[in-house]
């Protein structure tokens, strides 16, 4: 049985470690606020975007002299995997399912003998890909000197990514990012952005489809376009991510913090009890001394 | 016919302006262009350019890079990664600009040895960015080419 000193140090440090996970809770709840406001602003420029190019691709078509990035290499031999991880840990489940699902495309895609080639971005995911996937680790974004999510950062990374498709360094590639939906639940979504899909492709085209004028060509347009496309999709993507981190540490921060209550509970019980069997024992001894007088 | 359209700005990261406005002066790829209400339906690229608004609340300018504006029936929306209105333009950001025009400029001369496309375009971009500043008052510093 533990003595009261013991017990009396335990409790002070579970209390000390509620302080630390409430603080922790209270920091990605204030954050949280402001990523999600973040994404929130960065929607109707997404939107948009997304609607006119899948205008744009409907109207190019299949036809042979559209850009590679739409049209795709002709090829499906080199599947490259962008996963999007937190770069600080103490967020539940987050990173896990993030990587759980590109392993599962990795798998699939090893299994079809197709060529698999990984960039990281956050410290999280590289940490535990490259336990087994060390050899198809190509490039790591660092984001840990990252405050806040900027367009820059989007660009740098589609710069990267679009480099490689030029230089016939893959034909396919994902993004891997946690989707927001609220705080207690983050999706892992996977995204294909090479060759480009949009969200608006087919759905409601015909209906209202205004004839537009284009200048210069449409092509050329695209050709354009595309390149933004990427980054624009990457950074939505980075986004989410930053606000589903933010959720997900909320929640498992908050976990953590009633799981210390219950401890502290539990602990005092104990305390006041062995404080009591102490007593007891006191006066049995000065009874049974009186007695023996 | 309708005095007024919708105006809108966005980039990336916020949405600058969303107005009503009776003229949009926008600097297209292959020149400026003014859009009215019932404008045809149109999509073009932007070259660096100074945007200029002009609606009931006044006249405004915005400085715009990079995307596109889409001319359509509800109204106009313009796309660009770096917008900025007039007054918020600093020589700080221009010069920013101006050194990413002139990397990527460089980068294009030293990639693309043999063909002129990719090595003009960011040469005109370059350029545009330049002719820009000049425009708006603000010095484009000397970039060494």
């Amino acid at each position: 049985m533990p003595s009261l000193k013991d017990l009396k140090n335990r409790i002070s440090s579970v209390k000390s470690t509620r302080k630390i996970t409430k603080a922790m809770q209270m920091v990605a709840a204030a954050k949280l606020r402001r990523a999600q406001e973040a994404a929130e602003n960065a929607r109707p420029y997404a939107e948009r975007f997304d609607a006119v190019m899948g205008q744009l691709a409907a109207s190019v078509g299949d036809s042979e002299t559209a850009p590679l990035l739409l049209r795709g290499t002709g090829k499906d031999d080199v599947h490259l995997l962008i996963v999007m991880t937190s770069e600080k840990g103490l967020c539940g489940g987050f990173n896990t399912n993030i990587v759980k699902k590109s392993v599962q495309r990795i798998k699939q895609s090893r299994q079809e003998g197709k060529e698999v080639k990984i960039i990281t971005v956050g410290k999280k995911g590289r940490d535990v890909l490259r336990r087994t996937y060390a050899d198809q680790m190509i490039d790591h974004v660092d984001h840990s000197d990252v405050k806040r999510v900027g367009y820059g950062d989007a660009q740098e990374i589609a710069r990267n990514v679009l480099d490689r498709f030029d230089n016939g360094e893959f034909d396919r590639a994902f993004i891997y990012y946690g989707e927001f939906e609220n705080v207690v639940t983050q999706h892992p979504r996977e995204q294909q952005i090479v060759p480009a899909t949009f969200g608006g492709d087919e759905g409601e085209a015909p209906a209202d489809k205004t004839l537009y004028d284009y200048e210069p060509g449409e092509e050329q347009i695209l050709a354009d376009l595309l390149p933004r496309g990427v980054a624009t999709q990457i950074f939505a993507a980075l986004l989410e991510n930053a606000a589903s981190e933010q959720g997900a540490r909320m929640s498992a921060m908050d976990n953590a913090t009633r799981n210390a209550e219950e401890m502290v509970d539990d602990l005092n019980r104990e305390y006041n009890r062995t404080r009591q069997a102490v007593i007891t024992n006191e006066l049995i001894e000065i009874i049974s001394g009186a007695e023996a007088l | 016919m309708a005095d007024t359209m919708r105006f809108e700005l966005v980039s990336p990261e916020r949405r600058v302006a969303s107005m009503e406005v009776t003229a949009v002066r926008i600097p297209a790829t292959e020149g400026d262009l003014t859009a009215m209400p019932d404008h045809t339906p149109l999509i073009t690229t932007l070259r660096p350019g100074v945007l200029h608004a002009e609606g009931p609340e006044g006249e405004m300018e915005f400085v715009v890079t990079g995307g596109f504006a889409e001319v359509g029936a509800e109204g106009i929306s313009v796309l660009a990664e770096e917008s900025h209105s007039r007054e918020e333009m600093t020589q700080e950001k221009l010069d920013r600009m101006i050194e990413a025009a002139a990397r990527r400029h460089n980068e294009a001369k030293s990639n693309f040895e043999n063909e002129p496309g990719p090595v003009d375009d960011a040469a005109k971009l370059l350029s545009d960015m330049m002719a820009m500043g000049d425009h708006i008052g603000l010095s484009p510093k000397q970039s060494n080419l």
